[in-house]
């Protein structure tokens, strides 16, 4: 058996999606621009599109959802465009967002504060959580942008959207959310929060890769990161890509279609996983309360066992996991959201990330109980964590001697 | 970056099979009890490197025959990624029959030669190249331990590279060998740096003592002070082509000074160098006579070829010298 849990990575494409994608490679293939038949063809499926996304995030006829290459893409945009909007022609000079935001926050951010923009990184609590009130304490008359995502990649943990979008909105700041891993996975309603712009990724929904959005709230200024040809009223130029906005469009409306019944059933499994790995294998803990999380995630640490190891040996089994621990990296740094909540270091180096989806099966995560217990027991038989004779006197380590 | 970097190479897909078979079956994982090594008469000796807050450890086990020194058997247990637990694994093997002291000599140079396939082809990717080190440094903590010594002391030379084993002083010496003015120079030349990066900057996976970007600079400076020094010794003696104008000018004045002025001034005149230039092909040095000299009509015969002529033989055969 082959058991992917990694969706918060990628997700498979759902094959119903592909076959609505499909005739808009070679059949339908006209520029959607262009005057003639073959262009105007592709219009009835663009608007369907665009009318299945505004539905599914609940989005007002008077916002702006606009389709981008990718979430990363979305979140360059926002964060460059404010930059120049509001601080190079205006007089802010602040953004505020959280230490355990995705790369493409933090290298932006990083960028921006080699220009000279102010950065604030906020910590989030023992929880994985970043606290509205935190937000509100370090938003000055001179903050352009508040950036948090909606939920982390590698918790699930889902932060307070709700709250920290009234305190922007009372202090009269602009408000980001990075939605990649909230969108399709948990209700999103866009019309219950106050929030400007929101990042989406069709892949992480079991749409295609190579798309994305970015909503905006009210139709808002906003410069666009890319110039040409006006597509998209001018906001993000370039050929529209047909049959990846239909793929979105219907990846969506089938994510977000009976979205508290596929919640529930996910929750199922997973809970079920949860409880089996923590029952069986002594010596691990999870991330965060379950029902502050996405349904689909679970970060757990494993002491003794090395995160890189681990996966090698759930990769043996055909398990596809993922550790934000990284002897895998090049800075082999901690996993900076198990430092960020506060876990014992030592733990740091420890955590693995399922994440299921719509499509795992029952039968699936009895797979992965056994066969992540077995990888445990004989990596914990290698571990010098679980050896039993003590070094010489002497020849004790202290902590940490090799990395920082 | 060029097209081959595009989307990297696959982390594990780098790994030898060697590599790769002992990380799914480690042939000396295990433990060695006192009770085990003192039965058979022989010494245990333990030793651990790193920690898990580290990212990765090894414990690792020797039971050494006390008269001979030499290690009868050994095991190891490691907290680590695939590549650490293979790397711990090869380096038990390299020391079971070793002595102490020979064992103290693998490194992890030697660690990761074992772990290849092929010798030409190494085991792991680059930034896994750091794992080996950890064997190496709990090899010498544990013959620290056996011989009562610092494991510091088993180090010769300051390595400023540990993946690649290059110490200070080869790296002093080449840059100034061969010019070096960049750390990617230093990296093609030693291969200092092309590993896990620590020991290019701060910021890497590892603080490190000494740093490719410090000893670059500080090598540089080292080499313009030498520079410096060497042309002001030269203003005496050196090459008279490299020198600089300053440095001519005293030279000239200097031959002058020996061999001409003391004749001059014996017929109550005198002379000075007011200027040098120089082309392709002559050096021009403009001198003023003083004193007697002045209009002596000699000036511009006999004495004028004497003082050529020293010049000449002295500096160079490119010297003219005209009066004005």
């Amino acid at each position: 058996m082959k058991v992917y849990m990694d969706n918060n990575a990628t997700t498979m494409v759902a094959p119903e999606i592909v076959q609505e994608m499909l005739p808009f490679f070679s059949e339908i293939y006209g520029n959607p621009n262009s005057l003639h038949k073959f262009g105007t063809q592709s219009r009835p499926a663009l608007s369907r599109a665009i009318d299945q996304v505004y539905k599914a995030i609940n989005a007002s006829d008077n916002d702006d959802i606009v389709f981008t290459s990718c979430a990363t893409e979305s979140n360059n945009w926002v964060l460059q465009a404010v930059w120049i909007d509001k601080i190079l022609n205006g007089d802010k000079n602040h953004i505020v967002t959280t230490e355990v935001e995705h790369p493409s926050i933090l290298s932006t951010c990083k960028f921006l504060e080699e220009q000279g923009v102010k950065v604030t990184y906020l910590p989030v609590n023992e929880e994985g959580i970043v606290e509205a009130h935190t937000v509100k304490s370090f938003i000055t008359e001179k903050t352009a942008l508040v950036s948090v995502m909606w939920a982390n990649n590698e918790t699930g943990m889902i932060f307070p959207i709700k709250e920290i979008g009234e305190i922007c909105k009372a202090k009269g700041v602009l408000f980001h959310t990075d939605g990649v891993q909230a969108v399709g996975k948990i209700p999103v309603d866009m019309q219950d929060v106050h929030v400007d712009f929101m990042s989406m990724s069709a892949h992480k929904f079991h749409g295609p890769k190579g798309i994305g959005a970015l909503y905006i709230k009210d139709s808002q200024a906003l410069s666009p990161l890319l110039h040409g040809g006006s597509q998209m009223g001018g906001r993000r130029s370039g050929t529209l890509n047909v049959p990846y906005v239909v793929g979105m469009g219907k990846a969506l409306e089938m994510a977000t279609q009976n979205i508290q019944a596929t919640m529930s059933s996910i929750k199922e499994k997973r809970d079920r996983l949860e409880d089996a790995l923590l029952n069986v294998i002594p010596d691990t803990f999870t991330v965060g309360k379950r029902e502050n999380r996405t349904p689909n995630t679970i970060l757990i640490s494993i002491r003794g066992v090395e995160g890189e190891g681990m996966l090698w040996d759930l990769n043996r089994y055909d398990i596809g996991a993922s550790t934000g621990s990284a002897c895998a990296s090049e800075d082999l740094e901690a996993n900076t959201v198990m430092l960020a909540i506060g876990a014992d270091h030592e733990l740091a180096h420890t955590g693995i990330r399922l994440s299921l989806s719509r499509y795992t099966t029952d039968a699936e995560v009895d797979y992965v109980i056994e066969h992540f217990t077995q990888a445990v027991e004989r990596l914990r038989a290698i571990s010098s964590s679980y050896a039993i004779v003590k070094p010489t006197k002497g020849g004790e380590a202290g902590e940490c001697q090799i990395h920082h | 970056m060029a097209k081959n970097d595009l989307i990297g190479e696959s982390l594990w897909d780098a790994y030898s099979d060697k590599v790769t078979r002992l990380m799914n079956n480690p042939q000396h994982q295990g433990e060695i009890s006192e009770e085990e090594a003192s039965s058979r008469g022989n010494k245990l000796i333990v030793a651990d490197f790193g920690a898990e807050s580290c990212g990765d450890a090894v414990r690792l086990y020797w039971e050494i025959d006390p008269n001979t020194d030499k290690i009868v058997n050994s095991k190891f247990r490691s907290f680590g990624c695939g590549t650490a637990i293979a790397s711990s694994d090869v380096m038990t093997e390299l020391c079971i029959g070793k002595t102490v002291q020979e064992a103290v000599k693998i490194t992890n140079i030697d660690v990761e030669a074992a772990l290849r396939d092929t010798p030409d082809v190494p085991a792991v990717p680059p930034q896994k190249m750091h794992c080996s080190v950890m064997a190496y440094d709990v090899i010498k903590k544990a013959a620290g331990l056996y011989l009562g010594v610092d494991a510091e002391s088993f180090e010769e030379e300051i390595i400023v590279c540990e993946c690649a084993r290059v110490s200070l002083k080869t790296l002093k010496e080449v840059i100034k060998l061969n010019d070096l003015k960049t750390i990617e120079q230093i990296t093609d030349y030693t291969k200092a740096g092309g590993f896990c990066k620590s020991c290019i900057k701060p910021g890497g996976h590892e603080e490190r003592e000494w740093y490719l970007v410090d000893i670059l600079k500080d090598t540089r400076r080292e080499m313009d002070e030498e520079k410096m020094k060497a042309a002001a010794e030269a203003g005496i003696s050196g090459d008279f082509a490299t020198m600089t104008l300053v440095q001519k000018i005293k030279a000239i004045d200097s031959v002058i000074d020996e061999n001409v002025r003391q004749f001059l001034i014996m017929d109550g005149g005198n002379m000075e160098v007011i200027d040098i230039k120089e082309s392709e092909d002559y050096i021009d040095v403009y001198i003023r006579y003083i004193g007697a000299c002045n209009g002596c009509a000699s000036s511009t015969t006999g004495t004028l070829y004497a003082i050529e002529s020293t010049l000449k033989e002295k500096l160079s055969s490119k010297i003219r010298v005209l009066p004005i």
